[in-house]
């Protein structure tokens, strides 16, 4: 029995992946579920009630989906060119503190400010994360580590900046960074509720990045660094350029998930702002295969969870950490689920 | 600044060094087993929580605390085995699995954390490793109380630095371990079964991983929370690049890292008008810079994270 590369995937199996992926992990942590005493249908159903079951509760699934969707984009970006960028949650960070500060006294109207303060959380982004990919392209540093550790390095910066310069002094009890400018604050999507129109910027993203892509010669270019980084740079293709080109937007894409949740829902930039937003992205984007269009559907899978277990948690006792476990074993599955797009048995 | 100067003096410090060592040590003795054999095994953050758990756990649950190390030396080779098992026979991409690992294992950890222990206004705590004080050496001056009066893991830590150093260079089985991360065709030449040795030197360096986890809730502290493994694993995994894969020098890359760790606590102290933020920030930053440093010399396992297929090249 080997395994044997399929020249082309057919469609019915990059849909069934993902599926079968979560049908597995769901099954898997049943186990845990059952472990708690607890029904997993019963854990399920009142998930799906909790994260589904009311208007209220779709739009606080859809606000976390947003994020999600810039951080998927983000780590689907980097690693279709085999750049490892685990430092979403950084970048995320780094572009919501950029935004709490210019956009705490920017004295221009909202419509000029919002576009303005976007552009400077993504250059935010964008700028830490060229950091590792200059070391790695100029003296072979994996960028897995230093995306990782920068991860620490900007929270605890974060936590300097709302104690030192930017605190807000009428935040009580925890400490938070100034608010944004009313005038940058997003509009409500649907009123009374937290839903923003990041959501629809979300979306418009995941098209942008689907277009670039697909359409465009850097799209190829970087599809070409990761399948095949030597025979791209035969091809004449440079890798450095493209490598780089891809971080600049990969980052750009998780400074941007942190710059539209101030705008939209935090106002201030906290440390604990972000359940995970960055590392969460990243399963997203391997639910996704990648794909931009696949990201939203993945983010609007992984947002029911994780606000699916906490009405759960409240409604049974199940400790809410069980998203977190859902959510990692989708990875591992779908991982597995992977092989067999990409690969058929031959006996 | 002479303050800065006096801690150096201090015996204390160093003591502390080697405490802050020890679960460094285990790390990267651990992550450095993996990779020799050709596999990158970035689950180790996750390892480590989970060790951390497990190991505390035990000995709340009642078991000696010996035994919480061995029970959470068992868990992270079961964590090891599950990366094993998706790396090297399927040879799945070892970067998004060991992420797996890391987010499935801290999440695991937590999770059964919360179940099974109630947990109140302070997390409950163990009666954790004390001091031993080693008859007669204890009392040598200076390096009596430096390397004498260490905790049971601490001297495990040590042990294991000789035991890894001997194993890999000195034997076989290191002989092995070492050619199969490589050039892992040359050892199924020699009718060796390279998946095999990268499974169990994975299982293995998973166990020490989780070893040094437990160290952190059986004798650094004496309890467990969410979030205390804090980077501890991915410095490891910088440290043995650092060490360029070499037992020897991955002590020795744990203790200056170490050091530094324990002399920002004190400084901290010693100055002020410095945000603290900016000295918890310095092992992170050290990490990058070591890498850098050395990344040009970087002796590499030729086969790491290259999977292998047998008959494929």
């Amino acid at each position: 029995m080997r395994l044997e590369r399929r020249a082309h995937v057919p469609l019915h199996l990059v849909i069934l992946a993902p599926l079968a992926a979560v049908f597995a992990a769901l099954l898997l942590a049943a186990g845990l579920i059952a472990a708690a005493e607890v029904n997993p249908l019963t854990a399920y159903g009142e998930m799906l009630r909790g994260a589904l079951g009311s208007r209220l509760s779709i739009t606080e699934m859809l606000t976390r989906a947003t994020p999600l969707i810039f951080t998927g984009l983000a780590a689907a970006v980097a690693f279709r060119a085999r750049l490892w960028n685990i430092g979403g949650e950084g970048q995320f960070f780094v572009g919501a503190l950029v935004t709490a500060w210019i956009g705490h006294s920017l004295g221009v109207p909202g419509w000029i400010g919002v576009p303005l303060l976007m552009l400077a959380g993504m250059a935010a982004g964008a700028a830490l994360l060229a950091g590792p990919a200059f070391l790695r392209l100029r003296f072979g540093v994996d960028e897995v580590v230093t995306t990782l550790l920068l991860n620490f390095i900007v929270i605890l910066f974060v936590g300097l900046m709302i104690e030192g310069p930017l605190r807000d002094p009428l935040a009580f009890g925890w400490p938070s960074s100034v608010p944004v400018d009313g005038d940058f604050r997003l509009p409500d999507l649907v009123p009374r509720t937290r839903l923003h129109i990041g959501l629809l910027f979300a979306i418009a993203a995941a098209g942008a990045v689907w277009l670039v892509l697909a359409r465009t010669v850097f799209g190829a270019e970087t599809r070409a660094a990761g399948l095949n980084a030597s025979a791209a740079a035969f091809a004449g293709i440079s890798l450095p350029r493209t490598i780089m080109g891809v971080a600049l937007l990969s980052g750009a894409l998780a400074g941007l998930a942190g710059s539209v949740e101030v705008m939209g829902v935090t106002a201030g930039v906290t440390t604990t702002m972000s359940p995970g937003f960055g590392y969460a992205g990243i399963v997203v984007a391997m639910l996704a295969a990648l794909h931009p269009a696949g990201v939203v559907a993945a983010a609007v899978f992984v947002a029911t969870v994780f606000v699916g277990a906490d009405a759960m948690s409240r409604a049974t006792g199940v400790p809410s950490f069980i998203a977190d476990v859902i959510v990692a074993l989708c990875l591992l599955t779908m991982l597995v689920a992977l092989l067999f797009t990409t690969y058929r048995v031959r006996r | 600044m002479s303050d800065a100067i006096d801690l150096l003096m201090n015996t204390s410090l160093w003591a502390a060094v080697l405490r802050i060592a020890t679960p460094l040590i285990f790390g990267v003795l651990g992550a450095l087993l993996c990779e020799r054999s050709g596999v990158l095994n970035l689950g180790i953050e996750g390892i480590m929580t989970m060790g951390a758990m497990s190991g505390w756990l035990a000995v709340y649950m009642g078991a000696p605390l010996l035994v919480g190390l061995m029970v959470a030396a068992i868990c992270g080779a079961l964590m090891g085995l599950l990366h094993a098992a998706l790396t090297v026979p399927l040879g799945l991409s070892q970067h998004v699995s060991g992420l797996g690992i890391t987010l499935f294992a801290s999440a695991l950890a937590y999770y059964l954390y919360r179940l099974i222990v109630v947990v109140g206004e302070t997390p409950p705590a163990i009666e954790a490793f004390q001091p031993l004080d080693l008859p007669v050496l204890s009392d040598l001056p200076v390096i009596g109380p430096i390397l004498f009066s260490q905790s049971v893991p601490t001297y495990l830590a040590l042990l294991s630095v000789a035991v890894m150093a001997y194993v890999l260079a000195r034997t076989p089985l290191g002989l092995a371990i070492r050619m199969t991360g490589e050039n892992p065709h040359a050892v199924e030449a020699q009718g060796l079964n390279p998946i095999r040795i990268r499974i169990g030197a994975v299982v293995a360096g998973s166990a020490l991983m989780a070893v040094g986890g437990a160290f952190l809730t059986t004798a650094a502290f004496n309890s467990f929370f969410p979030g205390m493994v804090q980077g501890r694993g991915w410095i490891c995994i910088a440290l043995v690049v650092f060490a360029s894969w070499r037992p020897g020098k991955a002590l020795i890359g744990a203790l200056l890292f170490a050091f530094f760790d324990a002399y920002q606590l004190r400084l901290q102290t010693a100055i002020e008008g410095v945000p603290y933020q900016l000295f918890l920030m310095a092992p992170y930053v050290l990490s990058i810079v070591a890498l850098i440093l050395v990344a040009r010399r970087a002796e590499v396992p030729a086969a790491l994270m290259a999977p292998y297929r047998r008959g494929e090249r």
